[in-house]
């Protein structure tokens, strides 16, 4: 059986907050809360406790990369001064710790803030070849749930829409 | 009045799609006093060019560096631009985190300042080197006879940190910017629909993406904190990890910490007026977020002020011959104008930032922003020079001010800052829109609600005050009646 994903614009946030109530409330069948994806031109605050906790992950790459960052750091520095014993010491140590930890801090940094950007990039589906499925309205002030359902359902989750005060609707195959 | 309606930004009504229109608008056709602006950068900026070729066919003799002067005013202005980048971590990073609502219009063009500027700072390092083909020593590289930079040398440090900081800021300043690209992807035509359909790489505003995009905001503010504060504190150690006379000085990480928010918050107090006016973008850049920047660069000023305080005292109460002499000379010797100014500049000026006919009235506070900006540039001028002309050895004591060839690179200098900054303004939008529609957002949802909780608290009242009546009629007299 094909399946169908459809847009539905709403004029603000309150109309589409209602939509996903009623939907969580079971009102139309073939449609998941888990299966809303939200688009709009300002993040509510609110949207977390209407669609239900969904993860994000990005600070465990971040985590890794300030890990990988320091580490790193250390290794560079200690082996590039451990294979420099030209440099005159002067009775100090050939690997200095004190001196180290500035740019093994520094380096943590660097690294952690582009693990992030890269995570986000990825994780955000940011780069990724999408549907068609999309208005230049959600830009500007309107609110666009998106839902994939089965071809069955496609006429009454439509009419549910139009019901609840949709501006406008808009489908394509999956 | 109350209030949330009394500490308003902006106003709360304006719809979604004005927004969208009056930033694009304002992109694409600014004042012609933009277009003035961008000639006069462009002019300062050739000044420094011809007399950088100049310096690099001559020599570093031509600038007058020498010893004892071979840092001067190519490092005082590494200095000043490397502080002026910090009002984009202040403006957006700490007030970020801080929920701080009134940055959200203003924040782009202080982020956008942040990276500018550490682009034009980095120059000075490589202008004052003379032989800028030598530069890529200073980079973690073995050369071909196995010799690594000296990693316990603050001047390597630098390079780490400000590479890190620079990246880290133009990331920051890039994210925040998606949402916006994807604005003007939808309602622009032509190459510029293309630039930012690639820049925004694909946003389409779904709910994973507003998640994800939270956390890494907040994530990079959370980095960018103690980045900037790390990088003008090694800025600072250039300084005073030497042992020279008025640097080797304690204090000097916070003293320059605390300088780079002053000057910082100046600048953007300059390019809050000038955009105002230059993108028409009064309804935006409102009155009252000038009043609170200003209160935030009195509130850093009192700071700077006392570090300044802090610092000639532990000199003067030191006891070290040296240290003293070099602050007295500051004080009374060749230098004494441009010390003066420093102090009257730095902080008897913002002490016009305490009256609020002052704080609203737009030329006025071009002139006092620019009149901070000059007292921090000659701060900057003031750790270096009189120490370097005042050393230990009075062999070496020689007093400087800095040939034409010194004065036209530093005044290119922010030709060039402007002129980057400008075009930026002119291709981004310098006021975040989806920031504007949040703000606005929860501004109209704050108002209600305490309309709602007034009305109620009205009600509530009434009802007890006819419950009181009706409670004091049957038998007990009333005021009257007693």
């Amino acid at each position: 059986m094909s399946r169908h994903r459809l847009l539905a614009m709403f004029k603000d946030f309150d109309d589409a907050f209602d939509v996903v109530d009623k939907i969580k409330a079971k009102e139309v069948s073939g449609v998941e809360v888990d299966d809303i994806n939200m688009m709009s031109p300002i993040e509510h605050p609110n949207v977390d406790e209407k669609l239900g906790k969904r993860p994000i992950n990005i600070a465990y790459f971040t985590l890794a990369g300030a890990i990988f960052g320091v580490t790193f750091g250390f290794f560079f520095l200690s082996s590039a001064q451990a294979s420099f014993l030209v440099q005159p010491q002067g009775g100090k140590p050939v690997v200095p710790l004190p001196t180290n930890f500035v740019l093994m801090y520094e380096m943590l940094i660097f690294f952690a803030v582009w693990t992030t950007v890269i995570c986000f990039i990825f994780l955000s589906g940011l780069g990724q070849k999408r549907g068609t499925l999309y208005s230049e309205k959600l830009t500007v002030d309107e609110i666009g749930i998106v839902v994939e359902i089965d071809d069955s359902e496609l006429d009454s989750v439509k009419n549910f829409f139009k019901n609840n005060k949709a501006l406008e609707i808009r489908e394509e195959k999956v | 009045m109350s209030q949330v309606i009394e500490d308003k930004v902006i106003d709360e009504k304006l719809e979604w799609s004005r927004i969208n229109a009056d930033v694009i608008a304002s992109m694409q056709a600014p004042r012609k006093a933009y277009w003035v602006t961008v000639f006069v950068c462009l002019t300062m900026f050739l000044c420094a060019i011809a007399a950088e070729i100049y310096q690099y066919k001559m020599g570093l003799g031509s600038a007058g560096l020498n010893n004892p002067h071979m840092w001067d005013m190519y490092i005082a202005t590494f200095v000043f631009w490397i502080g002026m980048s910090h009002a984009g971590t202040l403006l957006s990073a700490i007030l970020h985190i801080i929920h701080a609502q009134w940055r959200k219009p203003i924040y782009r063009f202080a982020e956008a300042m942040t990276t500018f500027s550490l682009m034009t700072a980095g120059f000075f390092p490589m202008i004052h080197l003379g032989r800028v083909w030598n530069l890529y020593w200073v980079l973690p590289y073995v050369s071909d006879r196995g010799i690594w930079p000296n990693f316990r040398s603050p001047l390597v440090w630098d390079a780490f940190a400000i590479s890190t900081y620079l990246s880290s800021s133009a990331l920051f300043l890039f994210i925040g910017m998606i949402p916006d690209m994807a604005i003007l992807r939808d309602h622009t035509t032509g190459w510029r629909k293309k630039l930012y359909g690639i820049l925004c790489l694909g946003w389409r505003g779904d709910d994973r993406q507003w998640r994800n995009f939270r956390r890494t905001y907040m994530l990079l503010a959370c980095f960018l904190i103690p980045l900037a504060i790390s990088v003008h504190s090694i800025v600072s150690s250039d300084f005073a990890m030497s042992i020279m006379p008025g640097w080797h000085v304690t204090t000097f990480p916070p003293y320059f910490v605390a300088g780079a928010l002053y000057s910082g918050c100046a600048a953007i107090m300059t390019l809050f007026v000038c955009l105002r006016y230059f993108f028409r973008m009064e309804e935006y850049m409102t009155l009252n977020i000038m009043e609170k920047t200003c209160k935030l660069t009195f509130a850093i000023a009192m700071v700077w002020t006392y570090l300044n305080l802090i610092e000639f005292s532990s000199t003067w109460y030191g006891h070290n011959i040296y240290d003293k002499e070099v602050l007295i000379a500051k004080a009374t010797g060749p230098y004494a104008a441009v010390f003066w100014t420093m102090i009257f500049c730095g902080c008897v000026v913002p002490f016009t930032l305490c009256f609020q006919k002052l704080r609203r009235h737009m030329p006025s506070m071009f002139v006092v922003s620019i009149l901070l900006n000059l007292g921090m540039y000659v701060e900057r001028w003031m750790i270096v020079a009189p120490t370097l002309a005042q050393a230990h050895s009075p062999h070496q004591w020689d007093v400087l001010w800095g040939s034409v060839i010194q004065w036209a690179i530093v005044f290119g200098s922010f030709g060039w800052f402007g002129l980057l900054f400008l075009v930026f303004v002119k291709l981004f939008p310098c006021v975040s829109m989806y920031e504007v529609k949040e703000l606005c957002f929860h501004l109209k949802h704050e108002i209600e609600e305490e309309e709602k909780a007034k009305k109620h608290a009205t009600t509530k009242a009434a009802g007890k005050a006819e419950e009181g009546s009706g409670r004091t009629a049957p038998g007990t007299p009333g005021l009257e009646g007693a």
